[in-house]
């Protein structure tokens, strides 16, 4: 679970780790209160205006502004305060629409008392899969990205492994504190800051803390001004208070949706989902889908227990995405029996009558995978069986061959070039794109006119040719009367 | 031969008596598996599966001879139950638990690691030697007796490829399932080096998954030391950055640890490399024939 800036400092300071003060601001109103406040405790007319999303990079799409008086506090809170702010980390990056920034936190300036005298350190604390052990990593060179200092000066960048029976060692505070080059107060100052966030690592079970800048500022003191912190999911039980920050808003709505119904799903870019059981067993079909020509359009691990119901639940999960153009379930019965599935993938399929209007390909294998086979052939569905993964892999292929979209009344064999290269080459994909987006895609032909297209289409992909047919009658060069 | 389990290892069930735990006992049962008895807490000195049940592993250690543990116990009991079987002697440990927390295993495992004891797992279907031993979850029937040793991460994948090598003509001689968290007991390379010293063992089938450098190890160790045809395969060649794919192991996190990178360098080390999961049983095939 990844929290917000505000909230890893909130948990951070409960481990007596120093941190750059701030007050959460869901309006205008709320962030002059705020300003207002920390102007009279920091005793400085300097504050920060700090976008809340769970995305790094948040200053290089103009997400945090120092204001240094009332009216830029108003002018920055008012931008940021509902933009779509695009940073490197965002949905499609810098060229991406951005995530929508609902809350800001006003912060003191760290910076002050004396602006010359400030230093800004790296520091994060994570589990190193290699060595199986916590690791505290720092840098001195703070307040950019890690893994370019990585690169340029490795040098610079020095970890410290930590007993995982004993804990962090004074000894070993001391080094990062030498290493560091500090001495006195500073010197004292960060002992304690490794010592109390390495505390907090453990104690709230994070799985990532990053203090990307850790402040030394003018009195020596140091302050986490910047946090980045991911708790452990499966730790959360002993955390209950924890709970309750997650926060929905900044996740995808369908993956949010489909935790709920206990089913693992991430959303992808492509064109054929898939269901699965089994997260390997997933990833692995996503690459068959790539291997077939295709590209998958999700992730998604329907468990153990793969009944009509969860085979119901995933079908019309995958089918909310608008680019799924064929869907290939792919499960390996071993304590699940096939023909289980089979029934369940049937009676899903009945009960969504005319919803589902891609191709459907089921690979069945594992225990009575001959009767599972036999009901599906069997059922006189729209659906393609397979027994072996590569013969699933060949139906896939031949799944995503484009569609004849001449058969939609008013399209000829030049205006289907130009839809293809649009990338609509299925009847599903032109049954969701809307009659406006046509006419933009066909500018060249301003002859054309594709207002019944889609219901067409929509038709045709469900295979009710003959509906089709008595329509087509009615209509004249693919036009209503 | 064969490694990890055999006829006559002598298995207990932790977390015995519970759903699942009785579930799959009975399974390994039919199977032919030695379960000599299982652990639940408060139940000792009952019978259950026709086999005794004890309050402690030690207790199982000493009355039954336990010398493999096999754990069904919930998450946030899991490292407990872990650490009690390694402090009471049992030799090897396999965990099929999901969603443990990642700090309880890393002090799981450092305690594991200071006494005689392999652990395999957790977030894993467990070891099978086909026609002896089944330790875990995985179905019994898709195995056939032979000499390919199969290592991997991930649990159905294991069966399609199980399923692969029995249809090629060849069988198994160990299955060992390492688990798909971050931390687990036995890393790829140390399981890819137990049936490369196992004289059944005549081919090796690595499968790795995106997340993590235990399959670069494993290709330098086998590069070095390796006697047998490796064929490998790893998932996820199309997931993106930063997104975790099911398994809490299986996140890209860097350059090195997305599956054309491990691929490369499987590739680099001699391993036979297949990129589409359909042909790992043929590639097996073809290689021993070499």
């Amino acid at each position: 679970m990844n929290l917000h800036e505000y909230q890893g400092k909130e948990l951070l300071a409960r481990y007596g780790v120093p941190v750059q003060q701030g007050i959460l601001a869901h309006t205008l109103e709320e962030a002059v209160a705020a300003y207002e406040k920390i102007k009279q405790d920091s005793g400085s007319p300097f504050a920060v205006v700090k976008a809340q999303i769970h995305a790094g990079g948040r200053g290089k799409g103009g997400g945090v502004k120092l204001a240094k008086n009332m009216d830029d506090l108003k002018t920055h809170a008012g931008n940021i305060l509902g933009m779509m702010l695009k940073t490197p980390q965002t949905p499609g990056g810098m060229e991406g629409l951005g995530k929508l920034v609902r809350k800001i936190i006003i912060t003191e300036d760290a910076y002050k008392p004396n602006f010359e005298s400030c230093k800004e350190y790296y520091i994060s604390v994570l589990t190193d899969r290699d060595s199986k052990r916590n690791v505290i990593v720092y840098s001195v060179k703070g307040g950019m990205d890690i893994e370019a200092v990585a690169e340029e000066t490795p040098e610079l960048v020095h970890k410290e492994f930590v007993d995982p029976q004993l804990g962090l060692q004074a000894f070993q505070a001391r080094k990062i504190a030498f290493n560091f080059g500090l001495q006195g107060e500073a010197f004292k100052n960060m002992m304690k800051f490794v010592t109390k966030l390495y505390d907090a690592f453990v104690k709230s079970d994070a799985t990532l803390i990053e203090i990307n800048p850790c402040m030394h500022n003018g009195l020596d003191e140091m302050i986490a001004v910047d946090t980045k912190m991911s708790l452990d999911d499966n730790a959360l039980f002993r955390h209950k208070d924890l709970i309750a920050w997650r926060d929905k808003d900044e996740e995808d709505p369908m993956e949010v949706e489909a935790g709920e119904h206990d089913l693992n799903y991430v959303k992808l870019d492509g064109n054929v989902g898939c269901m699965v059981n089994g997260a390997g067993l997933a990833m692995a079909t996503m690459d068959v889908i790539k291997l077939s020509g295709g590209e998958p359009a999700n992730f998604l691990d329907v468990g153990g227990t793969a009944d009509a119901q969860r085979v119901e639940q995933a079908f019309r999960l995958i089918l909310k995405d608008p680019n799924v153009e064929a869907i290939l379930i792919n499960i390996f019965g071993g304590i699940v029996r096939c023909d289980r599935v089979a029934n369940g993938v049937v009676e899903a399929y009945k009960n969504m009558g005319d919803e589902i209007n891609v191709p459907i390909i089921v690979r069945l294998q594992g225990t009575n995978a001959d009767i599972a086979k036999q009901i599906i052939d069997e059922s006189g569905l729209n659906v393609r069986s397979a027994t072996l993964l590569q013969e699933a892999a060949e139906e896939v292929a031949k799944a995503l061959q484009p569609d004849d979209l001449t058969k939609i009344e008013g399209i000829g064999p030049k205006i289907q070039e130009a839809l293809n290269e649009a990338g609509i080459k299925s009847y599903r994909k032109l049954s969701v794109t809307s009659a406006e987006q046509l006419k933009e895609i066909l500018k060249s032909f301003p002859m054309a006119n594709p207002s019944t297209w889609s219901q067409q289409a929509d038709m045709a992909s469900k295979g009710k040719w003959e509906e089709l047919r008595e329509w087509q009658d009615k209509l004249i060069g693919g036009v209503e009367k | 031969m064969s490694v990890l389990v055999n006829k006559d290892s002598k298995i207990i069930v932790q977390g015995f008596t519970g759903k699942e735990g009785t579930f799959h006992a009975e399974q390994m049962i039919e199977y032919g598996t030695n379960v000599v008895g299982g652990v639940t807490p408060g139940k000792g000195g009952t019978m259950h599966l026709d086999r005794p049940v004890f309050d402690t592993v030690a207790q199982a250690v000493e009355r039954a001879g336990a010398n493999v543990s096999l754990i069904f116990v919930p998450p946030a009991f899991a490292a407990d139950a872990i650490m009690e079987a390694a402090d009471a002697g049992i030799e090897v440990i396999i965990c099929i638990t999901e969603g443990i927390p990642v700090q309880d295993m890393v002090k799981a495992k450092a305690y594991v690691n200071e006494r005689n004891c392999r652990l395999i797992g957790p977030n894993c279907p467990g070891v099978i030697t086909p026609g002896e031993a089944k330790v875990g979850i995985m179905p019994g029937f898709i195995h056939r007796k032979g000499t390919i040793g199969i290592v991997s991460r991930s649990g159905t994948l294991t069966y399609e490829a199980v399923d692969q090598v029995t249809k090629a003509g060849l069988g198994q001689s160990t299955c060992i399932g390492i688990g798909g968290d971050p931390i687990v007991g036995t890393s790829t390379k140390e399981a890819v080096e137990l049936l490369m010293n196992d004289p059944e063992t005549e081919g090796i089938i690595m499968i790795g998954e995106i997340g993590g450098g235990m399959e670069a190890e494993a290709a330098r160790w086998i590069k070095a030391h390796g006697t047998k045809p490796v064929v490998g395969f790893i998932a996820g060649q199309t997931a993106p950055k930063g997104r975790k794919m099911g398994h809490a192991g299986a996140i890209v996190g860097g350059h090195d640890d997305t599956a054309e990178a491990k691929m490369e360098i499987m590739r680099e080390c001699g391993i036979h490399v297949v990129s589409s999961p359909a042909t790992i049983g043929a590639t097996m095939a073809a290689a021993l024939k070499k």
